[in-house]
């Protein structure tokens, strides 16, 4: 049942909330450091355990890739409701460090795929 | 009757809000597809399109503007956090082996390159609080790893249109560029379009980017790219933030 996917998914999220809440009161900052990226690492590390297993039946991943697919719509719900206008005035920041990164980091493709290339297409 | 209408999608923000946004997409869409022909995809389209909207509003966009108030619950974090979340079931651990040493040194270069980058021109130019310099910075890596570090951290809202807006014309300027830069670099084989994705991060971008270069690249771009994200929210809030508070202290 799609069900079981969204409550792994949200048990997941819960947890990985938690760590990094933990995190932030370790380290004595108030607030969620990467819980995001622990919750997804914990998904991950479910689902490759689960589908070794087989345990990850077909409706269970739906219920999970459903939410995945949401998330370019909530992106631009976020976009429509953030405080464009006063960042209108330090937008050009934007244009510059978007355009800059991009163009430094086209410059490292060639450096980086040297490493431990055999000329072969790589199964996946 | 206007009254009525009112009524109802004040007592259905949320739902009245998938409305919108399928909306959104779906002309985003097809601008895409018929007056550009491609070359900008349409998730950055209806992203620039909602900044744009966002105008109409004040402090929270959009989401002032009564009948669009269930845009923020649908844009808020409770639900981007969870979606974002749920993108990671596309990631296998197996496959980010096969894409070998080379797909994680991407990876860390990609996060730690665009975020320095990010982080020293907001800084450069003016931004000195160590939470607004990370945000920045984390919007340098893609426009979710930025207002994710933002909230986390308390950035506030003009900071984080800026992280988003960062991450949006990286995204552009990816699609935009790919096609024309791929010959350069020896972006033509399974191995460089890992390292291509691992670095650039940006999912959208590069898979636009790359499916505009050569179909048969798409795949292996976007799948070492799925990781960018998750990497880019644990490392920006956490590590990257001790990083620029001892900088700056």
């Amino acid at each position: 049942m799609k069900i079981y996917g969204v409550a792994l998914l949200a048990g997941c999220f819960l947890i990985g909330k938690f760590t990094g809440y933990a995190l932030g009161m370790f380290i004595n900052i108030e607030g969620d450091i990467g819980g995001v990226g622990f919750a997804m690492i914990y998904l991950i590390t479910i689902n490759s355990f689960m589908k070794k297993k087989g345990l990850l039946k077909k409706e269970t991943r739906r219920g999970i890739l459903f939410w995945g697919t949401m998330y370019i719509p909530i992106v631009i719900a976020m976009s429509a409701t953030q405080n464009v206008k006063a960042a209108w005035a330090g937008g050009w920041i934007a244009l510059l460090v978007g355009i800059v990164v991009v163009l430094l980091i086209f410059l490292f493709v060639p450096i980086i795929s040297k490493i431990g290339n055999k000329k072969e297409p790589i199964k996946l | 009757m206007l009254e009525i209408l009112e009524n109802i999608i004040d007592k259905n923000g949320l739902i009245f809000a998938f409305l919108c946004v399928g909306f959104l997409m779906l002309f985003s869409f097809w601008i895409s597809k018929h007056i550009l022909k491609n070359y900008i995809p349409s998730v950055a389209i209806a992203i620039i399109i909602a900044l744009g909207l966002a105008f109409f509003g004040s402090k929270n966009g959009l989401g002032n503007v009564k009948v669009f108030a269930g845009l923020s619950l649908l844009g808020g974090s409770m639900f981007r956090d969870f979606a974002v979340v749920a993108t990671a079931m596309n990631a296998d651990i197996a496959k980010i082996k096969a894409a070998g040493f080379a797909g994680s040194i991407s990876l860390i270069v990609g996060v730690s390159f665009s975020f320095s980058v990010g982080a020293l021109l907001s800084f450069l130019f003016g931004y000195t609080d160590i939470v607004s310099i990370t945000t920045i910075g984390a919007g340098a890596c893609t426009y979710i790893v930025g207002p994710i570090t933002g909230y986390a951290l308390g950035a506030t809202s003009e900071v984080i249109a800026i992280s988003i807006a960062t991450g949006v014309v990286k995204t552009i300027f990816v699609t935009i560029m790919t096609p024309l830069l791929a010959k350069g670099i020896g972006l033509n084989n399974p191995h460089s379009a890992i390292v291509f994705g691992g670095l650039m991060g940006t999912t959208s971008g590069v898979a636009a980017g790359l499916a505009a270069t050569d179909v048969k690249l798409v795949p292996y771009g976007a799948m070492a790219a799925t990781f960018y994200t998750g990497l880019g929210c644990l490392l920006c809030p956490s590590f990257f933030y001790l990083i620029i508070d001892y900088f700056l202290k």
